[in-house]
């Protein structure tokens, strides 16, 4: 019995397993995969084309995408096309990242995200705003005008891996 | 039938007739030669060496001219030291073609590997990617990897419009010439050239506007990469999210095949959009080819402007109503005593409509009235066209006459094939007023003013007085094994196209040309179904205001007689009760008691009848929208209120009353219209690289309907006499109503795209008329009739007929017939 009650007075002791959440979170792993964002360049263009592949790729049918086209005037991201509508449907998605392999741009990542709750469907489609990232600091929004011939890319110039 | 060779193609017996290539003998046996260059429709040019194969040829001893044979008795063969290139080769007896080897596969290997060079691999933006030959063949036969440096790649301004409708990537383009080909070999619109040499190779326009083509977007389905796309269809999908429905086009009488691309989109609430117009390959109608009218223009059936819902007139004013409601007010209206029903129906409608539209007018003792300004369809159904003819066939011993018709503006698929047939051999007479595009292949031309059609034809009958150049032509009718008239609408109205039909017909019977296939009489109708529409009994009306101003009732389907004509708006208005079913809010719409809103093509199922009389049926392309419903129904529901038994639920059951009732339509119906056969070349979604992004034939070839002759009926084609109108003569201008193509009528006018291609708004006159009447180039003029009055410009034309101005049909004048006008400088100063 001694025994037993020492085991748990050390227990008692010892730092607890279990965390506050939400008031605090437990970091993820690095490969974790959890709610998409669409990423931006350091210049604040986007880097989803709207090539749709994500769509395409997507086991879940959970993705879809309109394209539209850039101009100088108004642009969303380098090169021709943009998407104009990016939608994902969060209970459909099975969260397998094959969007992400798909992207020829690097733009949709599986992010550190996994605080998914809806009461209703139609919560449960993410619009491009919600899944676009904040520009960074000091850096304007898209649509953005652009000068021409600045941007006339839409995939970047592509590089064999380095490792 | 020609001489058939055999040949072994990868240990397969092929037999094909002589003068065949290797590659499309290949592709008969169904063994893939990779091409770019080569296209089935094209002269064979070799210039993407795709398509080197390994090929032999039997040995012949040099004296005595036999096959050599080797130890075990087989014939000798001889393969060349390289490799050739099978889209240039021909067969020949007993010729041997290896495809696979290691030679070949390292060829082809290599050459793709060369031309991705200079493509930037934008795959992911690229409208092509994803039907795109140059991305499946690299898959299929081409390198993993390359050997050149990246940054090499030639980089240039990625969009270079060619013109407004159709936008070239000068990085993606792969320099086949395929572009350049059909513009220069198939359409004879020479507007695209290459520049430059090698690497730099570009393709450009020399035209002005850019790209001056009505066949310009068929350039985008032979591209073999995403170097053209047209600004219609620009990022507006990728190709494998888009659905395939079979639909037939409405734009003209061809009744070209097409299948129509959807996809779901936002704006449309999740519900399916059209995306884009593709051609449908029907080799007895449009081959792989449409029109760019055709091909854009679709957006009417998402207009903002579309009916959707009926609507009644309350104290004057159109208020919305119940379907019940306007129902119970036709009802009431045709249930009254001694009403003088009269149905006015447009060309637009299916077969299923103006059927039930004839016969509830027939119950009523009504008055069928085709709103058309060309008579004869009774002609075409007698000896028109015979059953089982296809224009792609005719060639050597054949005649074809045009008369009266701007074919290339009125049905340009027509013209093309016409064209095609004089390649083939066949003898062109064209008969006109004005020199047109089609002239240029005649081998005779006769010139007549306006108002002697029937005239020129005369002189087909007795051919002692005529002038030599005409003595040629009446010749070669004579002649001629197999003859085809064609009689369109250029500067007569109704009254004169009655005369043009029945001399038209008398040379055809004159010459025995009914009857037989590859003979007969085409109407190139206004309309994609008027032919339907004679068929189904409707006729046009010589006194159309008289008969609307004395209905008691009068239904109107698909016309707006009082847009076109003041007259006529008139005329509406002293009918006592006005029923309109229509797409949008016409001007006769607004004259109605009642308004049905219809459903567009698009959006309901239905059959036409082209002008070659081939019954063809169309398919349900998007859901139906809330509101309007198709006109069969309508009408169909209507003559059930009055207890008739006609079918209102599909158009199915429509077209087997329809072929009960009508002679020509009895082997017709939905299931017979879909039947399809073998066509040559193959064309389809897996033979992409060989024929293009056409879509294959699935859904149907249609029906050649047998003309009366055919059927061996006695023909009842009244007196046949080659007179013309008699000639009025009035005070002013003579004012000519001609066609074009892309006029400003209520079906093109959502397509915005086309808005820089429509028919100048102008009366165009001979540099003497205009002379005459003190008028200058471009200059803006009052011009007026008893009825109107309005303000248009002049255009100056040297090519045109003396003392008569011609304007182009909706327009914006209402000239349906030619008119004499009064012409008056606006004074200066003015409207500045």
């Amino acid at each position: 019995m001694l025994k037993g009650l020492f085991t748990t007075l050390k227990m008692a002791l010892e730092k607890p397993v279990t965390i506050q959440y939400p008031e605090h979170k437990r970091p993820v792993s690095t490969r974790f995969k959890g709610r998409h964002t669409l990423k931006r360049y350091d210049n604040g263009l986007e880097k989803c084309i709207g090539c749709s592949l994500c769509s395409a790729a997507c086991p879940a049918d959970a993705i879809f995408v309109e394209a539209a086209e850039n101009s100088d005037e108004v642009r969303y991201s380098p090169g021709e096309r943009y998407a104009s509508t990016y939608e994902i449907n969060m209970i459909r998605c099975i969260f397998c990242g094959y969007c992400q392999d798909a992207c020829p741009t690097e733009a949709i990542v599986l992010g550190d995200q996994y605080e998914l709750s809806f009461r209703d469907r139609f919560t449960s489609i993410y619009t491009k705003e919600a899944l676009l990232e904040a520009v960074p600091d000091g850096v304007q929004t898209t649509p953005q005008k652009t000068l021409p011939n600045q941007f006339n890319r839409s995939v970047p110039v592509m590089e064999n891996p380095k490792d | 039938m020609a001489e058939r060779i055999s040949l072994l193609i990868d240990n397969q017996t092929v037999s094909v007739p002589i003068g065949t290539l290797v590659v499309d003998a290949a592709k008969l046996v169904g063994i893939d030669i990779p091409v770019f260059c080569h296209h089935p429709k094209m002269e064979p040019v070799g210039m993407c060496r795709l398509c080197l194969v390994e090929i032999g040829r039997p040995v012949r001893d040099r004296t005595s001219g036999e096959l050599v044979k080797d130890e075990t008795g087989a014939v000798k063969v001889a393969f060349s030291g390289k490799l050739e290139t099978s889209c240039t080769t021909q067969v020949s007896e007993g010729m041997v073609v290896k495809t696979t080897t290691p030679e070949v596969s390292e060829a082809r290997n290599s050459m793709l590997e060369f031309l991705l060079t200079s493509h930037p691999l934008d795959c992911p933006i690229c409208d092509k990617g994803g039907e795109c030959p140059l991305q499946n063949l690299t898959l299929r036969y081409g390198p993993g990897i390359s050997q050149f440096p990246y940054d090499d790649k030639k980089h240039l301004a990625k969009e270079l419009p060619l013109g407004e409708l159709i936008i070239l990537d000068r990085e993606r383009c792969i320099q086949c010439g395929r572009c350049v080909r059909f513009q220069h070999e198939i359409v004879d619109d020479p507007v695209l050239q290459f520049r430059a040499r090698g690497r730099s190779m570009e393709i450009q326009t020399n035209s002005d506007p850019g790209f001056d083509s009505i066949f310009s977007g068929n350039t985008t389905d032979v591209c073999p990469v995403g170097a053209l796309t047209t600004v219609d269809f620009r990022f507006g999908a990728r190709p494998w999210e888009l659905r395939q429905v079979a639909s037939i086009c409405t734009q003209c009488p061809v009744g070209c095949n097409i299948t129509i691309n959807l996809r779901r989109e936002v704006k449309s609430g999740g519900g399916a959009t059209i995306k884009r117009i593709m051609p449908r390959q029907n080799e007895q109608v449009n081959e792989i080819w449409i029109c760019d009218k055709g091909r854009l223009g679709h957006h009417f059936v998402e207009s903002e402007r579309r009916l959707t819902q009926p609507l009644i007139r309350k104290d004057g004013e159109l208020v919305p109503a119940s379907w019940e409601e306007a129902y119970q007010l036709v009802e009431d209206q045709l249930r009254a005593e001694n009403t003088r029903l009269v149905t006015l129906a447009g060309g637009r409608l299916a077969n299923e409509d103006l059927f039930n539209l004839f016969q509830l007018t027939d119950s009523k003792r009504g008055k069928p009235v085709l709103y058309s300004q060309m008579a004869g369809g009774d002609l075409t159904a007698q000896i028109g066209l015979s059953a089982g003819s296809n224009l792609g066939e005719m060639g050597k011993g054949s005649v074809i006459l045009v008369i009266a018709s701007d074919l290339h503006q009125e049905a340009p698929i027509w013209w093309l094939r016409v064209k095609q047939a004089v390649k083939r051999g066949a003898t062109l007479i064209v008969a006109g007023a004005r020199p047109t595009r089609l002239e240029k292949y005649a081998t005779h031309v006769l010139r007549y003013k306006y108002g002697e059609e029937a005239a020129v034809l005369a002189a087909f009958s007795h051919s002692s007085d005529v002038n030599n150049e005409n003595r040629a032509a009446v010749e070669a009718l004579s002649a001629a094994e197999d003859g085809v008239i064609f009689y369109g609408s250029d500067g007569l109205g109704l009254t004169g196209s009655e005369h043009l039909a029945k001399a038209c017909a008398r040379l055809i019977v004159d010459h025995k040309f009914y009857g037989r296939k590859n003979n007969g009489l085409i109407a190139v109708w206004d309309a994609a179904n008027t032919q339907g529409a004679w068929d189904m009994g409707f006729r046009p009306d010589r006194n159309l205001k008289g008969t609307l101003r004395e209905a008691d009732l009068l239904l109107v389907a698909a016309a707006d007689p009082a847009g076109d004509d003041p007259a006529f708006a008139k005329a509406v208005q002293e009918a006592d009760f006005v029923v309109v079913f229509e797409l949008f809010m016409t001007a006769t719409a607004q004259l109605a008691d009642v308004v049905f809103p219809v459903l567009a093509q698009p959006e309901r199922e239905g059959s036409f009848t082209s002008g070659e009389r081939r019954a063809q049926r169309f398919n349900r392309v998007i859901e139906r929208r809330d509101g309007p419903r198709p006109d069969y129904e309508i009408s169909g529901h209507i003559a059930r209120l009055m207890g008739l038994n006609l079918e209102e639920k599909s158009p199915v059951l429509v077209m087997n009353q329809i072929a009960s009732k009508v002679p020509a339509y009895s082997e017709v119906s939905y299931t017979t219209m879909s039947a399809v056969s073998p066509q040559w070349p193959i064309i389809g979604r897996a033979d992409m690289y060989y024929g293009g992004t056409s879509y294959d034939n699935k859904e149907g070839l249609g029906v050649s309907l047998p003309s009366a002759a055919d059927r061996g009926e006695e023909l009842s084609l009244g007196a046949l006499i080659f007179t013309d109108s008699p000639a009025e003569t009035s005070a002013g201008l003579r004012l000519i109503p001609v066609t074009a193509l892309y006029d400003r009528g209520q079906m093109l006018q959502d397509t915005i795209q086309l808005a820089l291609r429509l028919a100048p708004q102008a009366l165009l006159m001979h540099p003497v008329t205009a002379a005459v009447y003190g008028v200058q180039d471009g200059e803006m003029v009052q011009v007026s009739t008893s009825q109107w009055e309005m303000e248009y410009s002049i255009l100056v034309n040297d090519s045109l007929p003396e003392d008569v101005a011609l304007v182009t049909r909706s327009n914006g004048l209402p000239v349906q017939a030619p008119i004499f006008v009064q012409i008056q400088r606006q004074r200066k100063g003015e409207g500045d």
